[in-house]
C-alpha cells in the first residue's frame, strides 16, 4: 500500500487484525473519557492501580529498559559491533514510553489536570521525579530519533543543530531513564507494611532499575529475533550472544544481591513459608533468574539461535512477572477485595500493544532501523565475533 | 497548635450520631444499603463515606465484648498522601487537619493518579469512580469549623463523650493519665507513634489488633517513621545521581571515543524491504 510519496505500509490478514484490536481500543477509550473509570475498568478503592498502571506502564517502561542499556554500551563505551541493534533498540523503547504515556493519560481520573505536575511542584513525591524523568526522557528520544528522520527528510538547518546537541541528548537519555527505572521502584516504599516484605526494601529502586538495565540485551534479543523471522532475515545471534556476557554479570550481582538483602532484613525465611507470596517469589527467583543465568553460561545454548532466545524470553517474561508481582500478588493480602481487569480493560491494552506492532512495522519498513543485509552476515568490518550466524 | 481528638473505644455505643452530622455538615450523598449480617454500615470508608462506625464481637473466655470503633482519616503528623502527591494536592494544615485542595481550598490540581491512594497505610482516601472528573475524598477534620473555632461535626454530636477535640500534645497527656488510672486499658495509645504519629488518638480495653488496627504487618510491629522520611531517604540522592552519574557517564564517552574509530552510522542501517 502505498501512503502519500515517501511510505508504504502493507496490508496483510495479521495487520488488519491489528488495526480491529486498535479501533475497539479507541472506541473503549472515548467511552471512558465519557463515562469515568468505574463504567469501564474493575478498579476500586481497594485496588485503585491495576492493568494499565501495572503491566502498561511499569511493565511497558521496563521493556523499553533497551533503549538505556544499548545506548551505554554503544554510544557511551563505543562498543561498536553493537551497532546493528542500536537504532531497533532506540526505536522500541520510544513506542514502549508512548505506550506508557497513553496508559497513564488513559488511567488518570482528572486528565486534562495532567500538565500541573509541570508547574505546582510535588517535589517531595517519587511520582514527581517519574513524571519530569519520563516526559523529558519520551523528549530526547523523539529528538534523537530525529536523527533518523532527516536521513530519510534531508533539512540540513535542523540536521546541524541536532547534530551538535547528540552528545548531550545521549547522556541525557541514560541518565534520565536510569533515575525513573529506580524511581518506580521507590513508587513502593510507601507500601511499607503492605507490600510483602520478599518485594519491598528500601533496595526496591535499585532492584528496578537494575532489572531493566539487564532486561534491556534480552529484550533486544526477542525483538531482534522477532523481527528477523517476520521479514525472512538472519538474526543477528553473534551480537546477541556476546549480549549475553552483560545480562549473565548482572543477573548474577542481582541474584546475591537480592539473598543479602533479604538475609540482612531477616526476612529469607519468607521465601520457604509455603505461602502463595513465597512460592510467587521462588518461581521468580527460579525460573527467571537463576536458569537464565545457567543457560547464559553454557557455550553451547547462549550461541545457538533458539537457545539465546529462549534464555532471552525467560529474562523479559521474568522482569513482567517480577512487576507484577510487586504491584499485585505482593498487595493482594494487605489491600483486601479482589481485582481481575475488565474485558474493557483488557481490550485497551491488547489495543495498545497492537498498535506497538504496527507502528514499529511501519517505521522499519520506511526508515533506516535495522541494520544492511550484508551487515548482518558478518562481513562487513564493524559486526561479527569470528563466526558466522 | 495542632489539634487532634482522643477516641475513647470504651464508651462508644455505636450509634451512629457521628455518621449522620459528618453526611450533613458535609453534604455527602447517602446511599440505600444492602442487608447485611452485621452491624456495619456502610462498611467501609469511602469518596461519600468519609466515616464509618465498624463493629467487633471478641470472644474473652465466655465472655462476649462488644466494641464499636469510629474510622476516619486519621489526619498523619506526616501524611503519605501529602507526600505522595506530585501536584501537592493533599497538605497538613498548621491546625492539624489533612485537607485536599481541589475542594477544600479551591485549587483544581488534583491529576486523579491515585498514588495517595496506594500511599495511605490507613486506606483511607476514596475515589469518586462513577463521575467522569473524579475527586479523591476523605474526611478533612471539619477544616471549615475548626478554623471557627468550633470542634468537627462529629465530635459535636457523641452523645457518649467518645470523642475529645483538643491540642493533640494534651489529649496525648490524657490519653495516658486515663490509662495509668484504669487497669482496664490497654497500655497503648493508637497513633502516638503509628507511622510517625496521627492527629486522631485511640485508647481502648481490647488489644487494637481486634479492632481492625494494624499493630504488625507480617509478624513485624508496623512502623513508627512517617512514610515521607522513608520516601525522603530515597529521593534526595536524585540531583547527586543525576550530577554525578552524567559525569561519569560524559568522561566514559570521552575516554572510549578516542579509541573507538567513528562511523558514519548512515550508512549502517537502510529500511526494510517488505514488498
Amino acid at each position: 500500500m502505498q501512503l502519500g510519496r515517501h511510505f508504504t505500509f502493507r496490508m496483510t490478514g495479521f495487520r488488519k487484525l491489528l488495526i480491529l484490536f486498535v479501533l475497539i481500543a479507541v472506541a473503549a477509550g472515548l467511552y471512558r473519557f465519557v463515562f469515568g473509570l468505574g463504567a469501564v475498568t474493575n478498579l476500586s478503592d481497594e485496588w485503585p492501580w491495576g492493568l494499565w498502571i501495572g503491566f502498561d506502564l511499569l511493565c511497558g517502561i521496563a521493556l523499553a529498559g533497551g533503549g538505556f542499556s544499548t545506548a551505554l554500551i554503544v554510544h557511551v563505551l563505543h562498543k561498536d559491533k553493537y551497532l546493528p541493534i542500536a537504532r531497533a533498540a532506540l526505536l522500541t523503547s520510544l513506542l514502549g514510553y508512548i505506550i506508557s504515556m497513553v496508559s497513564l493519560f488513559l488511567d488518570i481520573g482528572r486528565w486534562f489536570n495532567f500538565w500541573r505536575p509541570f508547574f505546582y511542584w510535588g517535589f517531595h513525591s517519587v511520582l514527581f521525579e517519574v513524571f519530569w524523568c519520563i516526559s523529558l526522557y519520551t523528549t530526547v528520544q523523539v529528538l534523537e530519533f530525529g536523527e533518523i528522520f532527516f536521513e530519510k527528510f534531508r533539512v540540513p538547518f535542523l540536521q546541524k543543530i541536532l547534530h551538535k546537541a547528540l552528545p548531550f541528548l545521549l547522556i541525557l537519555g541514560i541518565v534520565l531513564p536510569s533515575l525513573h527505572q529506580s524511581s518506580l521502584g521507590s513508587l513502593y516504599i510507601v507500601a511499607i507494611d503492605r507490600l510483602y516484605p520478599l518485594w519491598w526494601s528500601m533496595l526496591i529502586p535499585f532492584f528496578f532499575v537494575w532489572s531493566a538495565f539487564f532486561l534491556g540485551p534480552a529484550m533486544v534479543t526477542v525483538e531482534g529475533t522477532l523481527a528477523a523471522r517476520a521479514y525472512g532475515r538472519e538474526p543477528e545471534t553473534p551480537v546477541f550472544s556476546s549480549l549475553t556476557k552483560v545480562t549473565l554479570v548482572m543477573l548474577i550481582i542481582y541474584l546475591i544481591v537480592k539473598i543479602v538483602d533479604l538475609v540482612y532484613r531477616g526476612v529469607l525465611g519468607m521465601a520457604f513459608n509455603g505461602s502463595f507470596e513465597s512460592n510467587m517469589f521462588l518461581i521468580e527467583m527460579s525460573l527467571f533468574i537463576i536458569l537464565p543465568i545457567i543457560m547464559y553460561a553454557t557455550p553451547s545454548i547462549r550461541n545457538r539461535q533458539n537457545g539465546v532466545l529462549i534464555a532471552s524470553i525467560l529474562v523479559v517474561v521474568g522482569v513482567i512477572f517480577n512487576r507484577m508481582n510487586v504491584v499485585f500478588t505482593g498487595m493482594a493480602k494487605a489491600m483486601g477485595g479482589s481485582y481481575f481487569p475488565s474485558i474493557w480493560e483488557w481490550a485497551l491494552t491488547i489495543g495498545m500493544w497492537s498498535g506497538l506492532i504496527l507502528v514499529y512495522c511501519f517505521i522499519v519498513e520506511n526508515f533506516p532501523i535495522l541494520a544492511k543485509e550484508e551487515h548482518a552476515h558478518g562481513s562487513s568490518h564493524s559486526v561479527g565475533t569470528g563466526f558466522n550466524a | 497548635m495542632s489539634k487532634g481528638v482522643l477516641v475513647d473505644v470504651t464508651r462508644c455505643i455505636g450509634c451512629r450520631s457521628c455518621q449522620v452530622s459528618c453526611k450533613s455538615w458535609n453534604d455527602l450523598p447517602a446511599k440505600l444499603g444492602e442487608f447485611s449480617n452485621n452491624w456495619d454500615s456502610p462498611g467501609k470508608l469511602s469518596a461519600d463515606t468519609w466515616t464509618n462506625v465498624n463493629y467487633y464481637i471478641i470472644e474473652e473466655g465466655d465472655q462476649l465484648k462488644w466494641r464499636f470503633v469510629k474510622k476516619q482519616c486519621m489526619h498523619c503528623n506526616e501524611p503519605a498522601c501529602e507526600s505522595a502527591c506530585f501536584t501537592h494536592s493533599f497538605v497538613k494544615t498548621k491546625e492539624g487537619a489533612v485537607i485536599y485542595k481541589p475542594t477544600d481550598a479551591n485549587k483544581d490540581y488534583c491529576v486523579g493518579c491515585r498514588y495517595c491512594m496506594i500511599a495511605c497505610p490507613f486506606g483511607v482516601p476514596g475515589f469518586q469512580w462513577d463521575k467522569a472528573f473524579p475527586y479523591v475524598l476523605k474526611c478533612r477534620f471539619c477544616y471549615d469549623r475548626m478554623q471557627e473555632g468550633i470542634e468537627p461535626a462529629c465530635v459535636t454530636s457523641c452523645p457518649t463523650q467518645t470523642l475529645t477535640y483538643g491540642d493533640r500534645e494534651e489529649l496525648l497527656a490524657l490519653a495516658w493519665s486515663m490509662i495509668n488510672n484504669d487497669p482496664r486499658y490497654v497500655k497503648h495509645v493508637y497513633g502516638e507513634k503509628e507511622y510517625g504519629g496521627t492527629s486522631w488518638l485511640y485508647i481502648s480495653d481490647v488489644p487494637f489488633d481486634k479492632l481492625g488496627f494494624r499493630t504488625e504487618a507480617y509478624g513485624q510491629p508496623v512502623t513508627q517513621r512517617s512514610i515521607p522520611s522513608l520516601t525522603w531517604d530515597v529521593l534526595k540522592w536524585t540531583p547527586y545521581i543525576f550530577f554525578g552519574w552524567g559525569a561519569v557517564l560524559t568522561i566514559m564517552r570521552a575516554y572510549t571515543k578516542r579509541r573507538a574509530e567513528v562511523h558514519d552510522e548512515s550508512e549502517l542501517y537502510e529500511p526494510v524491504d517488505n514488498k
